[in-house]
């Protein structure tokens, strides 16, 4: 089997290693590259990181299973995680939240049929202060209400029309 | 007053390494290299410094746990930063890194550690890249790296992202991740300054982000001058996050022993349309949740005094609900927080954690009678001491004191008797609990 992240990120895998005393602790890094290399945590991605950790599939899977931001099914191009715990709640997050899958027409954890958004209700962001507020494939977006929110999926929309 | 942290409030861009070193930056450090280690750690055990992550132990105490005659030792920045409510080391690594760096690298010197470890939660995906750029900064500058200012003392700072679980902010569970593994916590003893019990089975000291960016200011200006401020058992300053019914909502650094009303009234700006308080949380989602009375608002801020209260200060996370908020909704919240992040390892976590948020479910649906009440309590309070680390006891508290505090909210959503005889239609169970998902990776690991 040919390896595909080992060959086309020697170099970032050679410095993730250099960091740790044990290849096993390279596993989580290498995960989030297995990740952004093929949108998701996918099985190739695993077999990918279980080789160059020297571990079992079966641990590598059980980690990507045990993190939260492993994706284990492909999502959106923009994954949008939104913040519904106590303090954001307590600054309207769940109406937001609702605001938001009903304009997009989707449900909690669904992905619009053109492929573009995966939205998701997650726990505390460490941004209280901010909300309502949600994480777009791991960037902090704050301060938001729907206005804002319409404005940003419009703005996305064109940019990946732009980028066909 | 003073800032001791957030220095950016007087000196813009100090996040910027020419201007930390143009103000003192990285003048403790030069400081400490020219003392002993054992006298590094003196400093800090008289200063007072207790640990800011939430469980308030004597830092300096902490340092001299590891032993001297190991060859191989570690420092452990923990900014892992996930408790409910909780927002201020992100701030110290956004505005005010190189304390922080300095910090660690006083504590890698007092103990002989060549390597530090700073772990962030995988959601800080931009600060940890951020702070990668420091880290360079300050290598490139001769402050990190092989014989650091020409002491002969050599010291590498990496950062270490998460993935998305709150366990992995209990320090055992953080060295297991950091090592590659499942986060979950692990048997103590030996704890992690021991031999066997820290990162890759050598000694290791484990701080909190806010805990070590204090250091470098203990070591310039003095012990005296760190206990000078606050109270006796609590000495220094703390950063409050505020959040929740507050009209300015923030991190605010403060003496020790401010009371909830000044932090609330003056410096968080109030409560949206002078409505009363019912509730506060001062230790964000695990801490015991007090009342809006008087005797609690005129409270100082100190572990010791939030202790009295029957509560914790912990990592000072100030959530304030207003009177219109309905506490067994807020139970039900934070309760299926701790669900979710159960790491699946205890049973009684584990399963008390699910069937807590089945019976609050059962309850916020109408659908409950008055015994599910003491049910909830009852299972709560079997959660309590029996688990390898705080999440047990922490997901115990919602339900224990805030049906203590507020039983009338919970009693407002109860069936009349013929509506409780209905099926189950209003109670939706959670898909797919991530306790039973990170219970099942637990034993998808062992099977391996």
């Amino acid at each position: 089997m040919t390896n595909r992240l080992a060959e086309k990120y020697k170099d970032r895998i050679e410095q993730t290693f250099a960091k740790y005393p044990t290849k096993r602790s390279a596993v989580m890094p290498l995960l989030f590259l297995a990740q952004e290399e093929y949108g998701w945590v996918s099985p190739e991605g695993i077999l990918e990181v279980a080789e160059l950790c020297e571990l079992d599939p079966t641990q590598v899977d059980s980690i990507a299973g045990f993190y939260t931001m492993y994706s284990e099914t492909p999502k959106g191009k923009y994954w949008l995680q939104v913040c519904t715990d106590l303090p954001c709640a307590l600054r309207g997050a769940d109406q937001f939240y609702a605001d938001l899958k009903e304009y997009l027409g989707v449900g909690d954890g669904e992905t619009t049929d053109d492929g573009m958004f995966t939205v998701d209700h997650v726990m505390c962001l460490a941004a209280c202060d901010r909300a309502p507020m949600l994480q777009c494939n791991f960037h902090y977006v704050e301060n938001l209400d729907m206005d804002k929110m319409k404005a940003l999926i419009e703005q996305w929309r064109a940019e990946a029309s732009d980028d066909k | 007053m003073e800032y001791i942290l957030f220095r950016e409030k007087v000196i813009p861009n100090i996040r910027e390494l020419d201007v930390y070193t143009a103000n003192e930056g990285y003048e403790a450090l030069k400081k400490a290299l020219s003392m002993s280690p054992a006298e590094v750690i003196d400093i800090v055990k008289a200063s007072n410094l207790r640990g800011r992550g939430g469980a308030g132990f004597p830092t300096g105490v902490k340092w001299s746990f590891i032993p001297q005659n190991e060859p191989i030792k570690y420092v452990v920045a923990n900014a892992d930063e996930s408790e409910t409510g909780t927002f201020k080391d992100r701030q110290i690594m956004e505005n005010n890194p190189h304390q922080l760096l300095e910090g660690a690298l006083i504590c890698a010197y007092a103990i002989q550690a060549k390597a530090v470890y700073i772990y962030l939660r995988g959601e800080f995906w931009d600060i940890a890249h951020q702070l990668d750029k420091r880290i360079a900064e300050a290598r490139q500058a001769g402050f990190i790296g092989e014989n650091i200012l020409g002491s002969g003392f050599s010291c590498e700072i990496y950062t270490h992202l998460g993935a998305g679980a709150y366990i992995c902010g209990e320090e055992s569970a953080l060295l297991e991740s950091l090592e590659g593994k499942l986060g979950q916590p692990r048997v103590r003893p030996p704890f992690p300054a021991q031999k066997g019990g820290g990162l890759y089975g050598e000694p290791t000291v484990v701080n909190n982000v806010e805990t070590l960016t204090n250091v470098p200011w203990i070591i310039r200006n003095g012990a005296d001058a760190f206990k000078a401020i606050g109270t006796e058992q609590s000495a220094g300053t703390k950063i409050f996050c505020v959040s929740g019914h507050v009209n300015k909502p923030g991190n605010y650094e403060l003496p020790m022993g401010v009371t909830l009303r000044e932090l609330i009234y003056e410096h968080a700006g109030g409560i949206p349309g002078d409505r009363k308080i019912k509730g506060i949380l001062p230790s964000g989602g695990s801490g015991p949740i007090v009342p809006g009375t008087d005797e609690v608002l005129d409270t100082p801020l100190t572990y010791e005094d939030m202790a009295k209260l029957g509560t914790i200060l912990g990592s000072a996370s100030i959530i304030v609900m207003d009177e219109t908020v309905d506490m067994a909704w807020v139970a039900s919240k934070v309760e299926k927080f701790f669900q979710h992040e159960s790491c699946g390892k205890c049973t009684p976590c584990r399963e008390g954690t699910y069937w807590l948020d089945k019976v609050l479910d059962r309850i916020m649906g109408g659908i409950a009678k008055e015994s599910d009440i003491d049910l909830i309590v009852n299972i709560a309070k079997n959660m309590q001491g029996v688990t390898l680390c705080a999440l047990g006891e922490f997901a115990a508290n919602p339900i224990i004191h805030t049906v203590a505090n507020f039983r009338e909210d919970f009693l407002a959503h109860i069936a009349k008797p013929e509506e409780a005889e209905k099926p189950a239609a209003a109670a939706k169970g959670a898909a797919r609990p991530a306790a039973a998902r990170r219970g099942a990776a637990a034993v998808r690991e062992s099977g391996a």
